[in-house]
């Protein structure tokens, strides 16, 4: 079980991770697992039947919006960032969740950098797999280090404009 | 103009806490430039031919007078003590040490000034019309709705990594001053049918190796739900924008391929479905913003000042500065100063940190402590008495900054090409330097009239050559610098790309050629007729004829 980074109340820390992330030729083993979004429309049902938690593996083609009806049953949605500059999984998760009403983990897996923890944490995401070493420590205290933020997101920090109302 | 408060200045100085600690780990090897590149680049920080660069924004061109003094302490202290104004009204310093860019930053952060989006592919450094708030042809001024957008973008979680950079213009006037069609997205306030106050949103515009006229996506939109539309655009692009190719990434290629109509469909979706009350601003906010650009501190004058008048019948080099670099303000007795950068000879843009402290002396004794930069390249004084606007005109004389060359010939707009910058291909400089000393002359500039030159190293088009009435590309053959010439560009509200003269010439041909399109301008001029207008005109022929007139 690899170690997973999860934000929970404006706070960083390290878990194991209980879910085996399965490529789409791999058997799935008992427990729970993440599989591709091509394999979760073919296998999705079968696998939700056996008593296990399921995850969707996301990439930025995948249309997600055909998840819809299924986010209720989905334990983890994975968004892939294949490159830390290819930023369209953080339009994926504000639709994930200020539109889709998708309240499970959201995971952001793939080239996960430090410098974008404020902005997955706004978007939505609370759970990391960062791919440069970062710890809970660390990925805290970049998702931190701004003490405003200008625009509503999908987080409940209060924006600028909010907060002027009270000055 | 706007003042940072403390939320605004708590945000300027995390992000200079941020990048001294990202610096700090560079220094000290802890991450490789590859992993550091970004986020330097997110910071302004850009490495060059010779050394970094930073790009310090001046968010629609707006400066206080202490601001100026601020840009100028920058310069004298941790550059060669000049800096370069740029097409995107940013400041450029060409000579910058990476251990000083910290406390470069620091400094800035003091003045409500920084280097925040200025590169990277995110929503960059707001653009709007140098005349807001002063130009009699304004419904409302676009700074205000600027600045609203300036703060919806700095560090928006959503749109930090988009497929390419972004750039947005505003305008409020019936006339386009802030070239808005060659923008990602373009913005004209106007009155709907019923007095309310909307916004026409055009998409897609942009120069570069393909160059686009941004198409109208949509007519009218009420003000109050700018930031909800501005989103589903951006949404659009972020998810759909090619990501494949680095030259088909603009959102410009993605309306084109899609064709406005259906990007419009897919904006007008993705806004349907938007919760419009979370990302919109309450009223309160508005006009918090508003107020900050209330006139404030303007006397009430006669319309005509007997000492303008006055100075310009004694003095003809005042004369002539008023009727070149002088242009009517909205409130009477008041003028517009323009301070054109483009002394023949100099590097378009440039100015010296000792002029920077004249302009800001002057902007706070003459002109309500405020300063423009235009995308000429150009400075304003935008509120100067006209009383007192021959004490003006000598200082700035004194201070080599009275050229009287506003939209003449030698105003030319050039980005830094080759001498500085990592893509260029050819040198833009010194051809901006030996065309402007040709037409030195001044009384040969006023009979050659309107005329906008622009240059670009490379087709990155910096220098907004498609839409130069005379458009000049840098290319590379074989290792030499190699120009090649278009004609009859606008960015203006008669917008239109240039069309390419014929094969590019070497450097030392370029200035001849211009010698003689203006030639045949002269020659086929019909009564007021500006470059422009012959060329659209007579088409392509005579003006080709006279140039490539040895190749036949």
């Amino acid at each position: 079980m690899s170690t997973l980074i999860k934000w929970r109340d404006g706070a960083a820390s390290a878990y194991a991770d209980p879910f085996v992330s399965l490529a789409d030729d791999e058997l799935a083993p008992d427990g729970d697992v993440i599989v591709s979004f091509a394999r979760f429309q073919a296998e999705g049902d079968l696998l939700l039947g056996q008593h296990r938690r399921v995850g969707v593996r996301v990439c930025p083609d995948d249309p997600v919006e055909a998840l819809a009806y299924d986010l209720p049953r989905i334990a983890v949605v994975a968004l892939v960032f294949p490159k830390f500059r290819d930023g369209r999984a953080y339009s994926t998760a504000m639709v994930l969740r200020t539109r889709l009403g998708f309240t499970g983990e959201l995971r952001a897996v793939g080239e996960v950098l430090r410098e974008q923890a404020a902005f997955m944490i706004r978007c939505g995401f609370d759970a990391f797999e960062p791919a440069d070493g970062t710890d809970a420590d660390q990925w805290g205290r970049a998702a931190r280090r701004f003490r405003h933020v200008y625009q509503r997101a999908a987080d409940d920090r209060e924006p600028a404009f909010v907060a002027r109302l009270a000055r | 103009m706007y003042r940072y408060d403390d939320i605004d200045k708590d945000m300027l100085a995390d992000r200079a806490a941020e990048f001294r600690a990202q610096c700090a780990r560079r220094l000290a090897g802890e991450i490789t430039e590859e992993q550091f590149k970004p986020v330097r680049l997110m910071n302004g920080l850009y490495l060059q031919l010779h050394a970094y660069m930073l790009r310090i924004a001046i968010p629609y061109g707006t400066l206080s007078s202490a601001q100026m003094r601020a840009l100028a302490h920058v310069a004298r202290t941790y550059d060669r003590g000049y800096g370069h104004f740029t097409t995107r009204t940013n400041l450029q310093l060409h000579w910058i040490k990476l251990r000083d860019a910290p406390d470069i930053l620091d400094y800035l952060a003091t003045a409500g000034l920084h280097a925040i989006q200025t590169s990277g592919n995110c929503i960059r450094n707001l653009t709007a019309d140098p005349l807001a708030g002063v130009a009699a042809d304004e419904v409302d001024d676009p700074r205000i709705w600027a600045e609203v957008i300036r703060q919806w973008s700095t560090f928006h979680p959503e749109f930090s990594y988009l497929p390419r950079k972004f750039k947005i213009a505003v305008t409020g006037a019936r006339e386009d001053r802030a070239a808005i069609r060659i923008y990602d997205i373009g913005l004209r306030l106007h009155r709907g049918e019923e007095g309310e106050l909307a916004f026409e949103v055009l998409a897609g515009g942009g120069l570069g190796r393909m160059p686009y006229l941004g198409p109208t996506i949509r007519r009218s939109l009420p003000v109050r739900h700018l930031l909800s539309y501005l989103q589903a655009i951006l949404r659009v692009y972020n998810r759909h924008g090619r990501r494949d190719n680095i030259h088909k990434a603009r959102i410009k290629i993605l309306v084109a391929s899609l064709g406005a109509e259906e990007f419009a469909r897919q904006v007008e979706e993705e806004w349907a479905k938007t919760d419009k009350a979370a990302v919109d601003l309450p009223d309160t906010e508005l006009a918090r913003v508003r107020a900050a650009f209330a006139p404030l501190g303007f006397q009430s004058l006669p319309r005509v000042s007997t000492v303008f008048e006055a100075a310009k019948s004694e003095d003809r080099a005042f004369a002539r500065f008023a009727r070149n670099n002088i242009i009517a303000h909205k409130t009477p007795g008041y003028a517009v100063v323009k301070i054109a950068l483009k002394t023949p000879g100099e590097t378009p843009g440039d100015c010296s940190a000792d002029q920077m402290d004249v302009v800001a002396g002057l902007a706070e004794r003459y002109s309500l402590d405020e300063v423009r930069v235009a995308y000429e390249q150009n400075l304003i004084l935008p509120h100067v008495r006209l009383d007192d606007a021959p004490a003006v005109y000598k200082a700035l004389a004194d201070a080599g900054l009275a050229t009287p060359n506003i939209d003449l010939i030698s105003d030319i707009i050039a980005c830094p090409g080759l001498d500085y910058c990592a893509l260029a291909n050819a040198r833009a400089i010194p051809i901006a330097q030996d065309i402007a000393r040709k037409f030195a002359e001044p009384d040969l500039a006023e009979t050659i009239g309107e005329l906008k030159i622009k240059i670009s190293g490379c087709i990155n088009a910096c220098g907004h050559h498609h839409v130069g009435h005379i458009g000049i590309l840098g290319v590379d053959k074989k290792g030499e610098e190699f120009y090649q010439l278009t004609l009859g560009g606008s960015g203006a509200d008669d917008a239109s790309i240039g069309q390419i003269l014929g094969p590019a010439l070497p450097a030392d041909r370029v200035t001849a050629a211009v010698d003689q399109l203006v030639g045949v301008y002269l020659r086929e001029r019909q009564g007021e007729e500006r470059f422009l207008d012959t060329f659209r005109r007579t088409g392509l022929h005579p003006f080709k004829e006279a140039v490539y007139v040895d190749a036949h």
